[in-house]
């Protein structure tokens, strides 16, 4: 049998030393009538055959399309060295950093990445990941309401990704929270009108930067408007287009979250993907999962443990900050070892150089005519498009082409489904984009 | 060991892009932008590979040795299933394309994925259907508390209460909180969920018992029959924590013995890696009358043999992951159950609980055992004994494993046990693994009568030793200083 060593003899001796005549015997607690009714699973396969098998599925998928799809996941570049460096046994075999002595490395990594975030953001705190951009939002609100005490009410901005919306629908649809939705007004945040959905029964106003339709907005007369009112600011930010852009921290964000999937994670049809969450100092008892702090030993001698753990439910059970247990440390080692190769200037060229090609793309597709841009307030790598014929259509058309035109806006905006979003990564060339402009333009 | 941020130099770079042709300034207005540069590591490829393959020798996996650290399951994780995961046709695919007009013809690959490893878990498992977008257990506790109480809704019932067994993970009760529920605790009997201290909480407000079985001691629980015919009663619901599922599979499946709810956790029974806290998946499984409920966005077969992405599910709970949760987690446990097919996930079974007996059985004179009887996976022993007759502590004992270059056993869990010390060898260590590491156990063991300081004192050869943990709660130092 695949990966157990044991051999006829060794089951032998040790059933004798148990004092059982058959490993059925160990079994004797489940009555026969508790026995499985059916257990019609296939035969095992060599590796050879299981792999070939898994390669013939994967040849099913393609891998040839040019995409301009994002809509908040994006295909940046990965450096070869992660996988690399990832891929060692003693990261990716480890478990949960219980026994500080022998988990140093996955410790100081983690301690290593909150520190990056921190950075990247310009936050305080940043705990270990949690599993999703959506998650994270979801434990951010849920951080205000605790803060809040008796505060029950967030506002979020509908300009948030409606993925992580529907979320949080899902997530907060039994408990006693109040998610009051703020209309956009042509893909912006109507700055305006949150300020006025914060009121005295508020926790926390939540918005998304770039937003959904990949405007880049400020919103610090926002947070000062919520703190004025005693409520927080929540973001949720982009990491890469965070090298560039005014950041939470800038702009008094009280907690910052992010899907960190851009940084060194494939797309992988839908993960693992990885949620970053960061907080002011003064919120640090109410952020969730683990965090790593530095100590010592009593050697004197420098190392890491998971600290303030009193907030956690093998501690706390049903009083926990939050149920989450496992966090994404791998995928954390990832975004650590990707911000490490590509250092400031890196991250900040690969920023640039998919602003670059997102402003070219939407220069060649306004000159088409009826495309029209959905708004003319700045935007960093992706932006939204009207269109003189619904989304879907033109994206049906595409891609038996071999484009994947974008992201049909109006599968969750109402009058919006002429609009199209439209991302650009470094990955994308000029030659790309020339092609792609000219055969939509024959479609519209 | 210096941080990765302390070895910065400026100017020095490693996996640089091109230099754009335009700056940032060009498209975003000055109000917009951040004022200084993250102060991210300036450093050069070979300084990040030394730093990280450095820290890498600092950790312990079960690639390093043996882990029988229990409840968790750290089995060996076949290296091909990183293989697999890592195929470009697996990688490429945005989750969203496969939403788009014709986009699912250019994702039968991972769609077929999806489908076929939900159907394979309903066979091992005895449910009805299966959903993959639970990102690890948690999460899938979550879950199956979010479409219990979708399920009562949607019947009319007026339920206010979820039942967890005192020795029950905490996730259980957390979880349950946050799908609107009081948290009502039972205390066990002779280690076992107790009929009588159950059926003096059942009442018609209660929505489900969240249990495991085996049980957290790693004892089957005996009253299971009892106790689905006590729930049935008041229409409460039977939820099954997988934690423990690497003791059962093809001995018995939950969907028959008449659990509603489970989720499973694949980086334990599935083999998928640990990843030092995750990524890990928690699939959740249903019976039949539970199954509109279920995250919506499900893959299905259609009548020409084609799959795609069912969104017609008026009565799901929504979305759990923004689509359908850790796919390339879920891939590495699709892989193995493949390669180790009915028999093989039988026969790791057969050997895990074979293992966690042996143990016991050559522990059984050194060390206190609770609950000595034939156990499944693992078992828990106690370092009462060692406690009051020489000061030493479980905690003493797992930290001179370590020093001898064991992992630790699980200590202080469950909370029902003092000075508790739970074993779970899991199958894929051999004999000789189970002996080298027992009698290294038994030689701590004795040198606790003779000299506990040694025990105190340990370890000395990990890279720290024992650590202030005091010291890192007051000071807070979260981050490395600029």
């Amino acid at each position: 049998m695949p990966f157990t060593p044991h051999t006829a003899e060794e089951v032998q001796a040790m059933l004798d030393v148990i004092g059982v005549r058959t490993i059925e015997d160990l079994f004797a607690d489940i009555p026969a009538d508790m026995r499985p009714k059916s257990f019609d699973l296939p035969q095992g396969l060599s590796e050879m055959e299981t792999c070939a098998y898994l390669e013939q599925l994967a040849g099913k998928n393609n891998t040839d399309l040019v995409s301009f799809l994002g809509a908040g996941f994006y295909n940046h570049y990965i450096p070869k060295a992660i996988d690399n460096l990832v891929g060692r046994g003693e990261f990716y075999t480890a478990y949960t950093p219980y026994q500080p002595e022998s988990s140093q490395g996955t410790l100081q990594a983690i301690f290593e990445f909150q520190t990056a975030i921190c950075r990247l953001l310009e936050m305080d705190v940043a705990n270990a990941s949690v599993y999703d951009g959506g998650t994270a939002i979801f434990e951010a609100m849920m951080m205000a309401v605790r803060a809040g005490r008796k505060r029950k009410k967030i506002v979020i901005d509908e300009s948030i990704s409606p993925i992580y919306r529907e979320m949080l629908n899902t997530y907060t649809n039994n408990i006693d929270v109040d998610v009051v939705v703020v209309p956009h007004t042509e893909g912006l945040s109507n700055v305006e009108a949150l300020k006025a959905a914060i009121d005295g029964d508020c926790a926390g106003v939540v918005v998304q930067n770039p937003n959904f339709f990949g405007n880049v907005q400020d919103f610090t007369e926002l947070f000062e408007h919520a703190h004025a009112n005693k409520a927080l600011g929540i973001i949720s930010v982009y990491p890469v287009m965070q090298s560039v852009m005014k950041t939470p921290g800038e702009m008094g964000a009280d907690i910052a979250v992010a899907e960190a999937q851009s940084l060194g994670q494939p797309l992988s049809f839908g993960g693992p993907y990885l949620g970053v969450m960061s907080c002011s100092k003064k919120m640090i008892r109410q952020i969730p999962g683990r965090i790593v702090g530095r100590t010592e030993d009593i050697d004197g001698k420098t190392g890491y443990v998971l600290t303030l753990q009193a907030r956690e439910q093998h501690i706390r059970r049903a009083k926990a900050t939050s149920n989450i247990c496992s966090n994404q440390a791998l995928c954390a080692l990832r975004a650590l070892i990707h911000m490490s190769l590509l250092g400031p200037e890196g991250l900040i060229r690969t920023a640039e150089l998919s602003m670059e090609r997102a402003h070219y793309l939407a220069d060649r597709l306004t000159m088409i005519e009826g495309v029209e841009l959905l708004n003319g307030a700045p935007f960093g790598n992706e932006f939204a498009i009207r269109l003189p014929i619904k989304a879907e259509e033109a994206i049906e058309a595409l891609m038996d082409k071999g484009f994947v035109t974008g992201f049909p806006v109006g599968r969750y905006y109402e009058d919006m489904d002429d609009v199209l979003l439209v991302a650009c990564t470094e990955l994308h060339s000029f030659e790309q984009i020339g092609v792609f402009t000219e055969l939509l333009g024959g479609i519209l | 060991m210096k941080t990765i941020f302390s070895q910065s130099v400026p100017g020095r770079s490693a996996c640089l892009p091109p230099m754009p042709e335009e700056r940032a300034e060009r498209f975003l207005p000055k109000e917009l932008m951040r004022a200084k540069r993250p102060a991210l590591p300036e450093v050069s490829e070979l300084d990040v590979v030394r730093h990280f393959t450095k820290l890498s020798t600092f950790n312990y996996g079960v690639d390093s040795n043996f882990y029988p650290l229990g409840s968790c399951t750290m089995k060996y994780n076949p290296k091909f299933t990183e293989y697999v995961a890592a195929l470009p046709g697996y990688t490429t695919p945005h989750p969203a394309l496969a939403q788009l007009p014709k986009g699912s013809q250019y994702t039968q690959g991972s769609l077929e994925v999806m489908y076929e490893t939900e159907k394979m878990l309903c066979e091992l498992t005895g449910m009805d259907a299966f959903t993959s977008q639970p990102m690890a257990g948690a999460n899938g506790e979550l879950t199956g508390a979010l479409i219990i109480a979708a399920y009562h809704k949607d019947k009319g019932n007026k339920k206010t209460k979820i039942i967890c067994p005192d020795a029950a993970h905490g996730t259980n009760p957390a979880s349950a909180v946050l799908a609107g529920y009081e948290v009502i605790n039972i205390e066990s009997k002779d280690g076992m969920v107790d009929p009588e201290a159950l059926e003096a909480v059942l009442d018609e407000d209660v929505a489900a018992v969240m249990m495991t079985c085996p049980n957290t001691l790693g004892l089957f629980e005996n009253h299971l029959p009892t106790i689905v015919e006590k729930l049935r009663k008041v229409d409460a619901l039977l939820y099954y924590d997988g934690a423990n599922f690497n003791a059962i599979m093809g001995k018995m499946r939950i969907g028959d013995v008449g659990f509603d709810v489970v989720h499973l956790n694949v980086h334990k029974t599935l083999a998928t890696p640990h990843g030092g806290g995750g990524p890990g998946a928690g699939p959740v499984g249903v019976c039949a009358r539970l199954e509109p409920y279920l995250p919506n966005h499900r893959p299905a077969k259609a009548a020409d043999g084609t799959f795609y992405l069912d969104t017609d599910n008026p009565k799901s709970i929504g979305h759990m992951s923004p689509f359908y949760g850790s796919f390339a987690v879920m891939l590495k446990a699709f892989a193995y159950m493949l390669r180790l097919g009915g028999e093989g996930l039988t026969r790791a079974t057969e050997l895990a609980v074979l293992n966690a007996n042996y143990m016991r059985k050559r522990l059984e004179e050194h060390l206190h055992i609770p609950y000595n009887r034939i156990c499944m996976h693992e078992f828990v022993a106690s370092a009462c004994n060692q406690q009051s007759e020489c000061g030493v502590r479980a905690l003493d004992i797992a930290k001179a494993l370590l020093e001898k270059g064991h992992h630790a056993p699980t200590i202080y869990f469950p909370l029902i046990v003092k000075e508790c010390m739970m074993f779970e060898p899991t199958e894929t260590e051999s004999k000789e693994t189970l002996d080298i590491f027992l009698d290294d156990l038994i030689e701590i063991l004795e040198t606790s009568k003779t000299d506990p300081q040694s025990l105190f004192d340990a370890p000395h050869n990990t890279p720290v030793r024992r650590l202030d943990e005091t010291k890192a709660a007051r000071e807070m130092v979260l981050v490395d200083e600029i």
